[in-house]
């Protein structure tokens, strides 16, 4: 029996571990170095309503233990994504979770209602924390009563479950997440990245084109943890965990922190293999510590050892 | 086809003020088809520098299974890099991109490359391509200073080298378009790589000509998923068509990307 498999709306993940969105195109690349199959699921690249060039570049910038990026939800538009990114995703089994983006509410419903009938696609994730385009966005992302607005109109019209996005660049996480929970989320993904900024010291100038980018990577890990333990403990749907994610170790500590499944994003652009070796390493880790399935895992930082216990039983 | 490989340094020189040659074995040699494709290497174990530096190929031994690069050693990690020794393991992802097409120039035609500072080293293995095909190729190479300059006996041995600085203080003073100019250089095909100011002056002086540009940007994962390192084409130039340079170049014909 697997240890790894995991249960959530929408989704029947063999195991807990997802490339991020942004972070994986939309796997055509890392088709060629492995088979997708292995995945618990893949969020892909965002997707608008129409195609984005995104911002100018320098859209990168490395940081101590991360990096900022300002890509700007380059991607090739609602039609092309349904048309040919998700059919050719087909071919593997493994669910795709559509990340869906926009700067205006009714792209954000066009975008949701059409991606979420396509066959392969079990759940939406809701991009309302980019920090890098210019309008909307971000709006939907800051502010709790835009966001469950946001939250409740996308449901209405997606046919899978829908999964909020949120932003660590608010004053009060737990808020927005009570508020997108209210709207009829079925799930949280958190978090995205954090508003940042490197200035090149021969030019007095800020390094990315686009000034500010969002930070991501092993540096932002710990901010991850503390906002997931809180806001697990407040509400009842899932999260999917993710920032910083480099080894099975700390997969569990996002578990423990009260994530259900965990994405992987920037250590993919540094060992392209990190998703399949963290898979592979997890069982053994789980029975180290004395689990028989990860799923015994989830919340073990704040729950009490009685409901540790009848969780277990 | 892209591997990942713990390859063995060979050796490292310093071979002029901050420019390091740097030989590595490893099996994944066996899949370096295109002169000017590139490798991202991880020049620590941990994540402190985090991303990967991508550094362009400058010789490839098939016998041997060795490839050799050169960089200059200016940021934190091309720092690290410099300071491996032989027996060393280094983490290596490649070959990446596509590279130089040979093949667009044929025997007995001449072949004029043009390279700049650190954009030099991938012309000497299109350079030894090229003489192998019955390519006749002249180089022009540019440098900041003359402590900067390497590899001139080497492309010496394989056609006519002029050798341009900035600062004047050896051979040619001044670009090297100049020296194209001054010298009458006539060519079929021109193959550069080097800061885009140079690029772009070559495109646009050569522009009814075959040229073939190996451009450069800042990366991410080096395998063309995360859209840092795209840039316009040039049909439609500020449109949604891309190309990124990772994957898609970082070798484009002249007219095809902006640059």
């Amino acid at each position: 029996m697997s240890a790894l498999n995991i249960s959530l709306p929408g989704l029947e993940l063999k195991n807990p571990i997802m490339p991020a969105s942004g972070c994986f195109g939309f796997g055509r690349e890392y088709s060629d170095l492995y088979d997708l199959s292995q995945l618990g699921a893949i969020m892909i690249k965002a997707t608008t309503k129409d195609a984005r060039f995104g911002n100018p570049t320098p859209r990168v910038a490395e940081t101590s233990a991360g990096m900022l990026n300002a890509i700007g939800l380059q991607n090739p538009g609602l039609t092309k994504v349904v048309e040919e990114e998700l059919p050719w995703l087909s071919q593997f089994d493994v669910p795709i979770i559509a990340n869906v983006a926009g700067s205006m509410e009714e792209d954000y419903i066009e975008v949701a209602k059409e991606i979420s009938q396509a066959p392969n696609v079990h759940a939406l994730e809701l991009n309302i924390s980019c920090p890098n385009v210019k309008t909307g966005g971000i709006a939907f992302g800051t502010v709790p009563e835009i966001a469950q607005s946001l939250t409740k109109k996308v449901k209405e019209v997606s046919a899978v479950p829908v999964y909020v996005k949120l932003s660590p660049n608010v004053t009060n996480i737990v808020e927005m997440a009570k508020a997108v929970e209210q709207g009829g989320a079925d799930g949280l993904t958190m978090i995205n990245t954090l508003v940042g900024m490197r200035i090149d010291i021969k030019t007095g100038k800020p390094v990315i084109a686009n000034k500010t980018g969002g930070l991501s990577g092993p540096a932002i890990k710990p901010v991850a943890i503390r906002m997931i333990h809180e806001v697990s403990q407040q509400v009842a749907i899932p999260i999917i965990g993710m920032g910083g994610v480099e080894s099975a170790e700390d997969v569990i500590e996002y578990f423990y922190a009260g994530a259900s499944a965990v994405a992987v994003g920037t250590m993919n652009f540094v060992d392209p293999f990190i998703c399949p070796k963290i898979i592979a390493e997890l069982p053994e880790l789980i029975h180290s510590l004395g689990f028989d399935h990860i799923s015994e895992c989830t919340g073990r930082s704040w729950k009490t050892v009685e409901k540790l216990t009848h969780h277990r039983a | 086809m892209i591997k990942q490989e713990l390859c063995q340094v060979i050796d490292q020189t310093e071979i002029a003020t901050n420019i390091y040659e740097l030989t590595v074995k490893g099996e994944l040699v066996h899949e370096m088809k295109e002169p000017g494709q590139f490798v991202h290497l991880k020049v620590n174990n941990g994540i402190s520098p985090l991303l990967r530096r991508p550094i362009s190929i400058a010789n490839i031994n098939q016998d041997e299974e060795t490839f050799t690069m050169i960089y200059r050693a200016e940021g934190k990690g091309t720092r690290l890099l410099a300071t491996l020794q032989q027996g060393d393991l280094l983490d290596v992802l490649g070959p990446l991109g596509h590279g130089f097409p040979v093949e667009e120039t044929e025997a007995c035609d001449t072949a004029l490359l043009v390279g700049g500072g650190i954009g030099v080293p991938p012309l000497y293995e299109l350079s030894q391509r090229l003489t192998a095909n019955g390519v006749k190729v002249i180089h022009v190479l540019g440098h900041q200073t003359k402590n900067a300059v390497f590899y001139e006996e080497e492309f010496k041995q394989l056609g006519p080298t002029f050798i341009a600085t900035a600062d004047g203080s050896y051979a040619y003073s001044g670009f090297v378009t100049d020296i194209i100019k001054n010298e009458n250089i006539t060519f079929d095909v021109l193959y550069t790589c080097g800061p885009t100011p140079m690029l772009r002056a070559l495109e646009q002086e050569y522009r009814h000509k075959k040229v073939f540009l190996s451009l450069e940007e800042r990366m991410g994962c080096g395998i063309g998923a995360c859209f840092a390192c795209v840039c316009h084409t040039a049909e439609d130039p500020t449109g949604v068509s891309y190309k990124k340079v990772c994957s898609d170049g970082p070798v484009f014909k002249a007219g095809e990307v902006v640059i």
